[in-house]
């Protein structure tokens, strides 16, 4: 009987054996290759690069397969992984200016230089389940068009919105490197940098449902989706030996840049502001609600109130993020039975004072009725 | 049982942490043990194994560790419990140490939720893990607020959320995680202990050191240091009392795990270090139901 | 020729640290250091072996006169730790004093602040003598059981009322490595010290 409570190394060994044997499910049905999540879980495969913080589609497609399709297990796989990398320093910034674009949508201008570009989207799509992609085997294709004469030239919207100085200009580089929350601890309060990474490592599903508090009154900031860009960018790398900077290769990166009414103060006129958004692949959701949730966080360094969930940065930036939360939540799965015996003790004494203190007054009550 | 395991991850640096990683957190130890019960804050790693599930511990214990350090790692009191047994079995095969279940052997012991019942002596280190490494969490959730009230000293709030209890039970209602001041200035989150392995911290000849990863914080109890545990003249700090020995080996004044045995009320109470209760066994002690083990 | 490292990085780095971290958690106690450094002069294997344990490019060091004045010992430093070297003590989290004579007030080093007080130097002097024999001084306080005795020199002679004020300014302050021929000791912020009758 009471061996039973003891653990044991055999059966957490059989415990991972069995895993493993379920996570290959039927053996009768093909196994599932990388490449296949790579190229067909492609949005999947983008999420988790993004809150695992690391490009590389293969490394992420395996971390779903060996995660049996849980995204925030296949996150923390990565995460683990990239912890142990070795660091050699800093890319240059990304020129997401440049972009080669796959699709590039603004809600704010009905045409405007480089063009609206939809690209791969479920937008507009008539949700209903395809049947045919139940019999395997079709590869459709889209037909290529002619390019756009002025496809090369997009400049960003907010770009063309700063010519006229209607919105606020992007804080100048002033050359300190953008502090790294996976080398130092966090700290409050924490600069815009800081946060854009703890919101760009962020679980989306708490990023989009506190980007939909905003829209809803806790924190409104009257947005507007400036744009949208999908695309794949150039990363470059200054080696110190080198001191010139050298391709390394090209990350996919989705971009929105939300347009944010202000009245102005004192000392600035009416004018736009911005609410930035960046994720790995395609992550339209994951970037407009991290826009979103950034400008809600600038509240304070423009002078609006602050009182929303949305708003208040030690309570975005310490839930944020997937794996922390699921660490603690499923943590109260482990043994608690110490603590848990300290208060069964505190209980029965509590009840047994509480009954001693009762009994008396029923004694009493039983006089006054006779 | 003493075993060495020298069948090291390859591919891992020893202890797994890098060695730069191992450096900060080595600093965050010394800063430390230099502020007695302050919380250092530290870059805390993405460990293999869920934040929550005691990934500071692990930090900790992999930035002291070296090859002639014999470990013990207990959860509940227990070696067997499965998160012992599962960071056991991370440092039996990340680093080439010897591993043990005996309090007395051990030169470093990381503990989830106990203080064993053996003493502790000069020469050892235990390693705490800690999910919520600030006591006046619950009381104010902010960190900036928190932080001011350490710098100041100002601790009127627990006083008042301790004094809350006498009122409304007629005594403190904290049973574990109690609060305790150290050296006479910081007041410290002893994790969540039973307030039963508070006096155990008090002047002890190891080293206690703190590790939560997931709020990245380390913090320490030098030996020898003063640990108080919060109370009022008019209701002193008192800890539970088991109004029976262990079923198993006759120990009194161990903290006792309740066993159900059925489910018509049957129960047994035994020691919750099963260190402590297989030695004294092994010595000849007999509890009132030792058949059942 | 650069004078070589740690022979084993891993586990000689970890020895340093567990003397340092042994000395510094229970004051008077000395801790042994073997190391097999041989570093450029006036730096001591001593000083040496802790700053290789623990600077890094995270963790810049500060260099006394002696040391700052030798190209050689910053070549050595800056090859083995990667660790920046400051000429401002106040930036650093380590400095290395080989002549503790003149070791200057602890004022110009980072004492932490009172909601940080983590942020803070740690002095590593180098002396020639050290032990708990007598002569020296009365420690009290955490990591000491009743109380402990400790000897070092050369120092300045007004280096235990310094020490006082150091341990006044409790949590702030900065701590201090001695570092003797094979062996260290520690001085953290917490211990009272006190001349000995």
């Amino acid at each position: 009987m009471y061996v039973a409570v003891k653990g044991g190394e055999a059966a957490i060994a059989n415990a991972h054996r069995l895993l493993a044997e379920s996570r290959r499910g039927d053996v009768s049905v093909p196994d599932l290759s990388v490449a296949q999540i790579r190229e067909q879980m492609a949005l999947l495969v983008d999420r988790v690069m993004t809150e695992g913080s690391l490009h590389d589609p293969d490394l992420a497609a395996l971390a779903l397969k060996q995660a049996r399709g849980d995204l925030i297990e296949a996150v923390f796989l990565v995460r683990a992984y990239r912890t142990t990398l070795p660091r050699f320093g800093a890319s240059e910034p990304v020129e997401t200016g440049a972009m080669t674009l796959r699709r590039r949508i603004s809600a704010t201008y009905k045409d405007l230089p480089g063009g609206q570009v939809l690209g791969p989207t479920f937008d507009y799509t008539h949700r209903l389940i395809d049947f045919a992609l139940a019999a395997e085997g079709e590869a459709p294709v889209a037909e290529e068009a002619e390019p756009l004469a002025d496809a090369a030239h997009a400049p960003r919207v907010t770009d063309l919105l700063g010519h006229d100085g209607l919105i606020e200009p992007s804080a100048p580089d002033d050359g300190t490197p953008p502090g790294d929350l996976t080398r130092e601890p966090l700290d409050f309060p924490a600069d815009r940098a800081l946060r854009l990474q703890a919101l760009a490592r962020g679980d989306e599903g708490f990023v989009l449902a506190l980007g939909y508090s905003t829209q809803r009154g806790y924190g409104r900031t009257h947005p507007f989706v400036g744009e949208i860009r999908v695309g794949t960018v150039a990363v470059e790398f200054v080696p110190e030996e080198l001191g010139f900077p050298v391709p390394l290769g090209e990350v996919a990166l989705t971009e929105c840049q939300m347009v944010n009414q202000f009245h102005g103060s004192a000392e600035t006129p009416p004018q736009f502001t911005r609410g930035y958004g960046l994720a790995f692949g395609q992550s339209e959701r994951k970037a407009m609600a991290m826009a979103l949730v950034d400008r809600a966080l600038r509240a304070e360094e423009l002078g609006e109130p602050v009182g929303a969930p949305a708003q208040d940065q030690e309570f975005v930036l310490a839930h944020c993020d997937a794996l922390q939360a699921t660490g603690f939540v499923e943590h109260l799965k482990l043994p608690h039975y110490v603590d848990f015996q300290a208060e069964l003790e505190l209980v029965r004494r509590l009840r047994a004072e509480h009954a001693a203190r009762h009994a008396p007054s029923e004694t009493e009550m039983k006089e006054a009725a006779e | 049982m003493t075993t060495a395991v020298a069948m090291p991850e390859t591919g891992y640096n020893f202890a797994y942490l890098d060695e730069g990683t191992k450096r900060m957190i080595r600093r965050a130890i010394l800063k430390a043990i230099a502020i007695p019960g302050y919380q250092v804050p530290f870059a805390s790693r993405e460990m293999p194994m869920p934040y929550g599930w005691g990934t500071g511990g692990v930090q900790v214990t992999a930035a002291i560790l070296g090859q002639d350090d014999v470990l013990k790692v207990i959860d509940q009191g227990s070696d067997d419990t499965t998160n012992a047994v599962s960071i056991r079995a991370f440092f039996a095969r990340t680093a080439d140490v010897a591993v043990t279940t005996r309090t007395r052997d051990a030169t470093v012991i990381q503990t989830r939720h106990r203080i064993p019942e053996a003493p502790l002596h000069e020469g050892q280190v235990l390693v705490y893990q800690v999910p919520i490494p600030e006591p006046l969490r619950f009381l104010e959730p902010r960190e900036t607020e928190t932080r001011q009230l350490h710098a100041l000293a100002e601790y009127g709030l627990m006083h008042v959320k301790l004094y809350e209890d006498i009122a409304r039970h007629g005594h403190i209602a904290t049973t574990y995680a109690y609060p305790v001041e150290v050296a006479g200035r910081y007041v410290m989150d002893p994790s969540p202990t039973p307030k039963f392995d508070n006096p155990k911290m008090d002047d002890c000849p190891a080293l206690q050191l703190f590790g939560a990863g997931r709020e990245k914080r380390i913090y320490a109890v030098p030996p020898h240091t003063r640990v108080r545990s919060l109370d009022f003249e008019d209701h002193p700090f008192r800890v539970q009392a088991f109004d029976r020995p262990c079923a198993l080996c006759g120990a009194e004044g161990v903290y006792l795990d309740e066993v159900l045995l059925d489910d018509a009320g049957g129960r047994m109470f035994v020691c919750s270090d099963t260190d402590h209760c297989e030695e004294r066994r092994a010595d000849g002690h007999v509890g009132a139901e030792a058949a059942h083990a | 020729m650069l004078a070589r490292g740690f022979a084993d990085p891993v586990h000689d780095a970890q020895g340093v640290f567990r003397a340092v971290m042994d000395a510094l958690a229970r004051p008077g106690t000395i801790q042994p250091v073997a190391t097999r450094l041989a570093p450029p002069a006036p730096l001591t294997p001593e000083l040496a072996a802790v700053a290789l344990a623990l600077a890094d490019s995270d963790a810049p060091l500060w260099l006394d006169a002696g040391l700052a004045r030798d190209p050689a010992v910053a070549g050595f430093l800056r090859f083995h730790t990667g660790a920046r070297i400051t000429d401002d003590p106040a930036e650093a989290a380590f400095a290395l004093v080989s002549d503790a004579a003149a070791c200057p007030d602890f004022a110009i080093f980072a004492n932490g602040t009172p909601a940080y007080p983590d942020r803070s130097a740690t002095l590593v002097l180098a002396v020639s003598e050290l032990g708990d024999g007598p002569g020296g001084w009365r420690l009290e306080g955490p990591g000491i059981r009743g109380s402990a005795r400790l000897a070092a020199s050369p120092l300045p002679a007004d280096f235990s009322a310094r020490l006082a004020r150091n341990h006044a300014g409790f949590p702030q302050g900065i701590d201090l490595i001695l570092a003797g021929p094979g062996r260290v000791a520690g001085l953290p912020r917490s211990t009272r010290v006190t001349l000995e009758d």
